[in-house]
C-alpha cells in the first residue's frame, strides 16, 4: 500500500436490521481531498467513525500509512494522526468557547489547568477568524452555525494528518465556506489529507481531489474528480436519473397575512426586526453567521425570551410564552439544532414524528396505535426515510434521516405558520426535492412559511419574498424581481446604511 | 441494499430469561420454594418493593429520582395507621396514607419542576424531613394493636393475598399510563430529551408535578401495606427501602440517563430481587450478607446501564432542569468547575 496514507480494505459494519457497510474500500493518498458522496443513509458517517475508532468493523481492515492498524477508539485515532469533525455537533452545551478549544486536552501548568493560556488561545484563534464572541460565552448560547465554525477552528487547531470532515458546512455558508476551503488548502499543501463529506455538490466538486460515491453501503466508484461530472455523481448516488427541474417552485395567490412580527427585540441578539408572511406564500430570512436569524424565530416560537414586539398569527395578537402556547396559536418550528432540541433520541420513529400532535393519536382513554402508524408511515415512505421499521429509536438513524423525521414531526402537527430553521440541512439531493414539493403543497393549502437556510440558491429558488438580515437587524426586503446572490449577499454584510 | 436481518435482539428479554432461571435455580436450593404457602409468602413481600419500584420507575424514566421513598413511606404508612386507630375507619385511614405520600412528593415536584433544584438533593433532604416527621409524630415509639387494620397487608380474597392483587391492580395501571397516555409519552420525552420534549409543546413541568403525584400514590400505598402486613405503625420502617425500589427498574432495564424503561421489566427486576431474597432466607443466609448480595445486584445493574450505553452516557438524574444562561462576561472559567471528561 504504497502512496497512501489511509485504506480501507473490504469493511462491513452492521447493525440490528441493517447492514450500513458492506465490504467498502477506498484510499486516501497524502496531500488530497477525498471526498464521500452518497444519499442520507448510505453509510458515509459509519465508515468515518469505523475510521475514528467509534466503531469496530464485522470485517476489513484500516491501514494507516502501509501499516494495518485496529483503532481502539477515537483517542487511539488521534495517536494515529486521525481526528474527526462529527456531524451531529457533539459538544457539552455549558462548556465555554474556551474550554471547548482544548477538551480532553486541557493544557497544564505545574499540575494545574493553565486557563490563562487557554484564553489567550482561544482569543486569539477567534480574532484570527475575525470573530469577536467573548471566549467564556457558554456553547448554549450560540447557534450552530457558530458552533460548526468554532469546531472547525479547534480541528484545524489540533491539525491531524487525517481530517475527517462529516458535513462541516451544512450549517454554514459564503465567507465562512470561503475560509474553510482556503484552511482546508493550507493543510493540503502540508500534506495532510482531509476527507470531506458533503450533500452541496458544487462544494464538493471545488475542494475535492478524488471523489467516491457510496450507495447503501456499498462503494459505487472511487475516482479522481477530474473524471466523474456532478451529474454523473448525483446518478450514482440514487441509482438513477434525477429529473432536473431543481426548485418546484409554484407561485399560489396569496391570501390574508397569516404571520406578522412587529418590532421584535431581544437585547444583545436582534432589534427591531418586523416579518410579515401571508397564507401561500414562502418567505426567506438570509443572512450570514451572527446575523440573528435562528435566535428571532426561537423567541417568536417561544423557546427564548423576547424583549419586546408583537407577534399576530392569523389576524389576532397573540402572546407567546412557551413552544406550547406558540402551537397552540398554530406555529410550528423546525429547530436548527436537532440533537440539542429535536430529537428524543431514545423514542421510536414513530413516537418521535407524533410527539408535537400527541391529541391526535391519543385520545378517548388510550393510544389509537393503528392511527399513529398510518400518520407516519405516510411520511415515512414519502420521504423515503431509510430505517428497518418506525419501531427503530431514531438516535441510530442518519443524520439526514433524523431531519426527515422531524419535518415529518411539524407535518403532522400541521401548523398554519411554519418556522423552518434549515430545512434541508444535511439532506440529499433526491430528498430536498421531496422536500421542496412538500412545501410547496403546504403553500398551496394556504399554510404560510417562514424559511431560514444559508444556501442562497435554494431561498432564491423557493421564496416569494426574502429578507435579509445582518447584525440584528432587517436589512433589505427583497422580491423576486430584485433576487440575485450579490444584492444579498451584500445587504448581509452591509449594515442597514445600504437599505 | 440496506439488507434488512432477522435478528433476535436477545437483550430485550434476558430480564425475562434471567428471572425465569432465578426461579427454576431457587426451587432446586430449596424445596420449601415452590410450595403454595411459600409462594404466597413471596408475592406478599414484593407487593410493597414492586409498589415502590413502579414509582422510581416514573421518576427515573422522566429523568427524576426519589431518595425519600422509603422515609415518605413509613411517614405515610403510621400517619394511616394512628388515623385507623383514633377512627376505625379503614378507608379514611388508606386515603389519609396516600394524601401524605402525595403531599410529601408535591413538595418534591415544586423543588424540582418549578424551582429546578436537581431532585437528587431535594429528595435527599425529603428523605430527612419525612423520617423526621414520622419519628416526632410517635416520639419515636411503635404503634401496636391495629386491629382490623391487618387484613389489607395479611388478608386473603378466595386464595389470593390482598397485597397481591393491590399489585396486579397498580401493575395494571401503571402499565397504562406509560403506554396509553399522553402523560406517559410526555414522561419519555422529558426524560429522554428535555429540551426537546418542551420544543415539541410538552408541557414539561406539568409532566414531572404528574410523575411525583403517581409517586406519592404509590409510596402512600406501599406504606399502608407495609405496616398492615407486619402489624405495627413502624417509624423506622423502610429505611433503604429507596434503594432496592431503585434497583427494580435498573434491573429491569430503566435506564439511569432517563427516557428508558418498561412496566414488565420493572415488574421482572422486582421479582428477581424479591425471589432472592426470600431463597436466601430459606437458606438460611445470613441477613449482613443478603445485604453484601444487594448491593452488588445494585452496582452491577447500573454499572451494566452505564456499560452498554457507553459513548452516550448523560446521567440526567445529578442534572438541575435548568436551562443554562450565558456565562457572565468576564466570569472565570477557571472559576467554574472542570469541564466534564469527554473524548469527542
Ligand atoms: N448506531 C446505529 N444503530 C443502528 N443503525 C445505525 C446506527 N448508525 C447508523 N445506522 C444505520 O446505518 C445506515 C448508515 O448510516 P450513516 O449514518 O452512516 O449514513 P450517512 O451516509 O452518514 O447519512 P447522512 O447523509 O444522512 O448523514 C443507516 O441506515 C442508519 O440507520
Ligand atoms: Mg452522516
Amino acid at each position: 500500500m504504497t502512496g497512501t496514507l489511509l485504506s480501507v480494505e473490504g469493511v462491513t459494519k452492521t447493525f440490528p436490521g441493517v447492514r450500513a457497510l458492506d465490504d467498502v474500500s477506498f484510499d486516501v493518498r497524502p496531500g488530497t481531498v477525498h471526498a464521500l458522496c452518497g444519499e442520507n443513509g448510505a453509510g458515509k458517517s459509519t465508515l468515518m467513525k469505523v475510521i475514528d475508532g467509534i466503531y469496530q468493523p464485522d470485517a476489513g481492515t484500516v491501514w494507516v500509512r502501509g501499516e494495518q492498524v485496529r483503532i481502539k477508539n477515537p483517542i487511539d485515532a488521534r495517536a494515529r494522526g486521525i481526528a474527526m469533525i462529527s456531524q451531529e455537533l457533539n459538544y457539552v452545551p455549558d462548556m465555554t468557547i474556551a474550554e471547548s478549544f482544548f477538551l480532553g486536552r486541557l493544557p497544564r501548568r505545574r499540575g494545574a489547568v493553565d486557563w490563562r493560556y487557554i484564553r489567550s488561545e482561544a482569543k486569539r484563534i477567534l480574532a484570527e477568524e475575525g470573530l469577536s464572541f467573548p471566549v467564556n460565552r457558554r456553547l448554549r448560547t450560540l447557534t450552530v452555525s457558530e458552533i460548526q465554525t468554532l469546531e472547525i477552528l479547534r480541528a484545524v487547531y489540533h491539525s491531524a494528518d487525517v481530517l475527517i470532515m462529516d458535513e462541516p458546512t451544512s450549517a454554514i455558508a459564503y465567507k465562512e465556506v470561503e475560509s474553510l476551503f482556503a484552511k482546508i488548502r493550507a493543510l493540503r499543501a502540508q500534506g495532510k489529507s482531509i476527507i470531506y463529506i458533503s450533500h452541496k455538490m458544487d462544494e464538493v466538486f471545488e475542494i475535492a481531489d478524488d471523489i467516491t460515491v457510496l450507495r447503501d453501503g456499498t462503494v459505487v466508484s472511487s475516482q479522481p474528480a477530474s473524471e466523474i461530472t456532478s451529474a454523473q455523481a448525483i446518478a450514482q448516488m440514487v441509482g438513477r436519473d434525477l429529473d432536473h427541474q431543481q426548485y418546484p417552485k409554484e407561485r399560489i395567490p396569496l391570501g390574508p397575512t397569516a404571520f406578522k412580527a412587529t418590532g421584535l427585540s431581544s437585547r444583545g441578539m436582534f432589534e427591531d426586526v418586523d416579518i410579515e408572511v401571508r397564507a401561500g406564500e414562502i418567505v426567506g430570512l438570509a443572512g450570514l453567521i451572527g446575523a440573528g436569524r435562528s435566535e428571532v424565530v426561537r423567541a417568536v416560537f417561544g423557546l427564548d425570551r423576547l424583549d419586546g414586539g408583537t407577534v399576530e398569527v392569523g389576524g389576532t395578537p397573540v402572546h407567546i410564552t412557551s413552544p406550547r402556547s406558540a402551537i397552540r396559536h398554530g406555529l410550528a418550528l423546525l429547530p436548527e439544532d436537532r440533537r440539542l432540541v429535536g430529537i428524543v433520541p431514545d423514542m421510536s420513529i414513530k413516537k418521535n414524528a407524533t410527539l408535537a400532535s400527541l391529541p391526535k393519536v391519543i385520545h378517548g382513554g388510550y393510544a389509537h396505535a393503528r392511527e399513529e402508524e398510518r400518520l407516519v408511515g405516510e411520511f415515512f415512505a414519502k420521504m423515503n426515510v431509510k430505517a428497518p421499521s418506525t419501531e427503530t429509536p431514531i438516535a441510530s438513524l442518519s443524520g439526514g434521516n433524523q431531519q426527515k423525521v422531524l419535518l415529518a414531526r411539524w407535518l403532522i402537527a400541521d401548523p398554519a405558520v411554519m418556522l423552518l430553521d434549515e430545512p434541508t440541512r444535511g439532506i440529499d439531493v433526491g430528498a430536498k426535492l421531496e422536500i421542496y414539493k412538500i412545501m410547496t403543497d403546504l403553500a398551496r393549502q394556504g399554510r404560510a412559511i417562514l424559511m431560514i437556510s444559508s444556501e442562497l440558491p435554494e431561498l432564491i429558488g423557493m421564496c416569494d419574498r426574502i429578507y435579509v438580515m445582518s447584525a440584528g437587524r432587517v436589512t433589505a426586503e427583497l422580491t423576486p424581481d430584485q433576487y440575485s446572490q450579490e444584492r444579498i449577499l451584500t445587504y448581509a454584510m452591509n449594515d442597514i446604511e445600504v437599505a | 441494499m440496506t439488507t434488512k436481518l432477522k435478528s433476535f435482539d436477545a437483550s430485550r428479554y434476558s430480564i425475562f430469561i434471567i428471572l425465569a432461571l432465578v426461579f427454576v435455580g431457587a426451587s432446586f436450593l430449596s424445596p420449601n420454594f415452590l410450595s403454595v404457602d411459600n409462594q404466597l409468602n413471596v408475592l406478599r413481600q414484593v407487593a410493597v418493593i414492586t409498589i415502590l419500584a413502579y414509582g422510581a420507575m416514573t421518576l427515573i424514566i422522566g429523568g427524576m429520582i426519589d431518595l425519600s421513598a422509603g422515609a415518605v413511606m413509613a411517614f405515610a404508612g403510621v400517619s394511616s395507621v394512628m388515623v385507623y386507630k383514633d377512627t376505625q375507619s379503614l378507608l379514611l385511614a388508606v386515603l389519609v396514607g396516600i394524601a401524605v405520600g402525595v403531599a410529601c412528593n408535591l413538595v418534591n415536584a415544586f423543588l424540582v419542576a418549578t424551582l429546578h433544584t436537581p431532585a437528587f438533593i431535594v429528595t435527599l433532604g425529603m428523605m430527612l424531613m419525612a423520617r423526621g416527621a414520622v419519628l416526632e409524630l410517635t416520639q419515636g415509639q411503635n404503634v401496636l394493636q391495629l386491629g382490623d387494620f391487618v387484613i389489607i397487608g395479611q388478608g386473603t380474597w378466595g386464595w389470593a393475598p390482598v397485597p397481591a392483587l393491590v399489585l396486579l391492580l397498580i401493575t395494571a395501571v401503571i402499565w397504562y399510563l406509560m403506554n396509553q397516555t399522553r402523560y406517559g409519552r410526555g414522561v419519555y420525552a422529558v426524560g429522554g430529551n428535555e429540551e426537546a420534549a418542551r420544543a415539541a409543546g410538552i408541557a414539561v413541568a406539568w409532566v414531572k408535578y404528574k410523575a411525583f403525584v403517581v409517586n406519592g400514590v404509590l409510596v402512600g400505598i406501599a406504606g399502608v401495606i407495609f405496616m398492615s402486613r407486619v402489624n405495627a405503625g413502624l417509624p423506622n420502617a423502610g429505611v433503604g427501602y429507596e434503594l432496592q425500589a431503585i434497583t427494580a427498574p435498573i434491573i429491569g432495564g430503566t435506564s439511569f440517563s432517563g427516557g428508558v424503561g418498561t412496566t414488565a421489566g420493572t415488574l421482572a427486576g422486582a421479582l428477581i430481587v424479591g425471589l432472592l431474597g426470600n431463597i436466601m432466607n430459606l437458606t438460611g443466609v445470613g441477613s449482613y450478607i443478603q445485604q453484601i448480595v444487594m448491593g452488588l445486584i445494585i452496582v452491577t445493574a447500573v454499572a451494566y446501564d452505564v456499560w452498554s450505553k457507553r459513548g452516550r452516557t448523560r446521567t440526567t438524574i445529578l442534572r438541575s432542569g435548568r436551562r443554562g444562561e450565558p456565562a457572565a462576561a468576564g466570569a472565570d472559567p477557571g472559576a467554574t468547575a472542570d469541564p466534564p471528561a469527554s473524548g469527542t
